[in-house]
């Protein structure tokens, strides 16, 4: 389907009501289609009741809506079983699951965690905490100029000492695609856990945990066009199963004393008290719409969209790339600064024409200072976008370099 | 292309003071000297200023590194407080905080901010009113007057030499 034909906007009622918005930050948040709406809405009129808890048949469906959503979320992840998909709030939070169940459970002083510069803040402070508790020590892997991490950087940084690795699957600063086998193995053959952060890759491709080779991985339901508020945190059962809880309450108990707790089972033993279970519900939905629209297609169309604004960048000669000048090497997301204006302005001003990106430091700090950089403009793309939203861009950033040179 | 109000705070104005800043010096007599920094856009301005013998602001000037509305506004600032009391500057400044937060709207009162008032815009874009804050902020808080402060100013002459000051914690500030 080219992208000057666009069959998806009409699904997501936002994108419908503000038909003038050229909506380039997916990568933030994606946009919601009516039948995640409908879902969290029909949750909440038809099944609600608190999972787990009732023995009557309204609480017996609001458990099985989280069970039948737990089940897809492990399918669209290629998990063997349902049981190894933990629901939390966001990324942020699975990653913070990992990082201190992993750190409490492994670290030691002189030991080693391997986490890449480009991280999002979501997985690097929790891995930076981890190992400042346990006196280890975090490294940082560093990408080459196409915004990957090379085999000699891992055979450099991945060694004896290394406890845990943890990588993003795609960069949501540089959208590079990380070798995410090839630092699964060298985890493994060092007898490392591998940790990957999903937030930013699985609404762009297909994504099969064990075909990646993690340990745990991490995914956020908002930027795949569910609820805000649903993260998912995956883990190899006999893992999920050795690690402790990190919230401790209701229903992730097996029994209580006055002195003691055992806990339950995974995946409730990381599950403490009531879930978003509309939410999850919604998510569910989400999947099935992704899965209908195809992420072949989703893969094939965005590529497009991200070729056609790439190319539409370099015909402004004021337009710097962050990262890699190829477009291939862009998953999505393309960061770029306008010499001489700060990306905040440049934000406010393409606000001014309807066009929404994200301007400032992406929750990647430790990347935009390595790279020399304060702040950088971000647009990025979803199957939902087409080549109108990529104009949209270029002209407003001609109109912008307009607003502070004038016409020369 | 169509804009809204929030392409109209680039004006003329505003840019003339970006691109050709009059305060954007080094003061080497400086009484008083204080740092802003927000720290979720990385806008970093140093403001100082010296006093007359009568007490009023002599001269003032800004340094620092920011965007077009942090930078143009701390331009437009220095101006308008030359010749009045570090105390009169802060009331100014809460003024200036008032407006571009959408609190003071009436057109006689703001016509106070002279040239600044031109920022009035920023109220509808409220991602954006920390940066055009900060060096007001940053002079409040040198006559020792925070600009939420609505009170009667208390200001005497800022003793702060270089210490810095933190615009945090605005629901609205673009964060990551």
């Amino acid at each position: 389907m080219s992208i000057d034909c666009n069959p998806y906007k009409a699904d997501f009622p936002l994108l419908v009501g503000n038909p003038g918005l050229a909506y380039l930050d997916s990568a933030a948040t994606a946009q919601r289609p009516t039948c995640v709406l409908d879902a969290q809405r029909r949750f909440y009129e038809t099944m609600n009741a608190n999972p787990l808890r009732g023995l009557y048949s309204l609480s017996v469906a609001a458990t099985d809506a989280i069970a039948d959503a737990r089940a897809h979320v492990a399918r669209f992840i290629g998990a063997p079983s349902a049981d190894e998909v933990v629901f939390c709030r966001n990324a942020s939070e699975a990653l913070n699951i990992a990082a201190r169940c992993l750190g409490d459970t492994l670290l030691s002083e002189g030991d080693e965690v391997a986490i890449t510069v480009m991280e999002h803040h979501s997985n690097l402070i929790p891995w930076q905490q981890a190992c400042r508790r346990a006196g280890a020590k975090l490294v940082y892997l560093r990408p080459d100029e196409h915004g990957h991490i090379t085999s000699a950087e891992i055979a450099e940084k991945v060694g004896p000492r290394t406890k845990v690795v943890s990588c993003c699957h795609v960069s949501n600063v540089l959208g590079s695609v990380q070798p995410i086998r090839e630092l699964a193995r060298a985890a493994h053959a060092n007898g490392a856990t591998f940790v990957v952060d999903a937030a930013q890759s699985a609404p762009h491709m297909a994504i099969d945990v064990s075909e990646l080779g993690c340990d745990l991985l991490a995914l956020s339901a908002h930027k795949l066009m569910g609820p805000m508020g649903v993260g998912v945190l995956w883990g190899r059962r006999d893992l999920l199963d050795s690690l402790p809880p990190f919230l401790t309450g209701g229903e992730m108990i097996d029994s209580v004393t006055e002195t003691d707790a055992t806990w339950a089972p995974v995946p409730e033993k990381f599950e403490a008290g009531t879930q978003d279970a509309a939410g999850i519900y919604a998510f569910g939905a989400a999947l099935d719409y992704l899965e209908g629209v195809g992420l072949d297609a989703v893969e094939a169309r965005e590529r497009e969209l991200v070729d056609l604004l790439m190319d539409g960048l370099a015909t402004l000669p004021f337009v710097d790339i962050v990262g890699s000048p190829d477009a291939s090497d862009h998953v999505g997301v393309v960061s770029f600064n306008v010499e001489g204006i700060h990306p905040h302005d440049v934000a406010s001003i393409l606000d001014a024409d309807h066009v929404a990106i994200r301007a400032g430091h992406h929750c990647a700090q430790p990347l935009l200072t390595w790279m020399g950089i304060q702040s950088c403009c971000r647009a990025s793309v979803a199957f939902y976008n087409d080549a109108n939203d990529v104009d949209a861009l270029i002209r407003g950033l001609a109109h912008v370099w307009e607003v502070f040179h004038g016409n020369d | 292309m169509a804009t809204t109000s929030g392409g109209g705070v680039y004006s003329p104005a505003l840019l003339e003071h970006v691109s050709n800043p009059d305060y954007h010096v080094h003061l080497d007599d400086a009484t008083c000297t204080h740092e802003g920094v927000n720290p979720s856009c990385g806008d970093d301005l140093t403001i100082s200023y010296s006093l007359a013998p009568d007490g009023t602001i002599a001269d003032a000037a800004w340094e620092g590194t920011g965007c077009a509305v942090s930078q143009g506004s701390a331009d437009m600032m220095c101006d308008l407080v030359i010749g009045r009391t570090p105390a009169e500057a802060a009331r100014l400044a809460r003024l200036f905080g008032r407006m571009v937060r959408g609190e003071e709207t009436d057109a006689d009162a703001l016509a106070e901010l002279d040239e600044a008032s031109c920022l009035e815009s920023i109220s509808h874009m409220p991602a954006r009113v920390k940066c055009a804050e900060l060096a007001w902020r940053t002079l409040a808080e040198m006559a020792g007057t925070p600009t939420d402060d609505d009170g009667a100013p208390t200001a005497g002459e800022g003793t702060l030499a270089d210490e810095k000051g933190t615009n945090g914690g605005s629901p609205a500030a673009p964060r990551g």
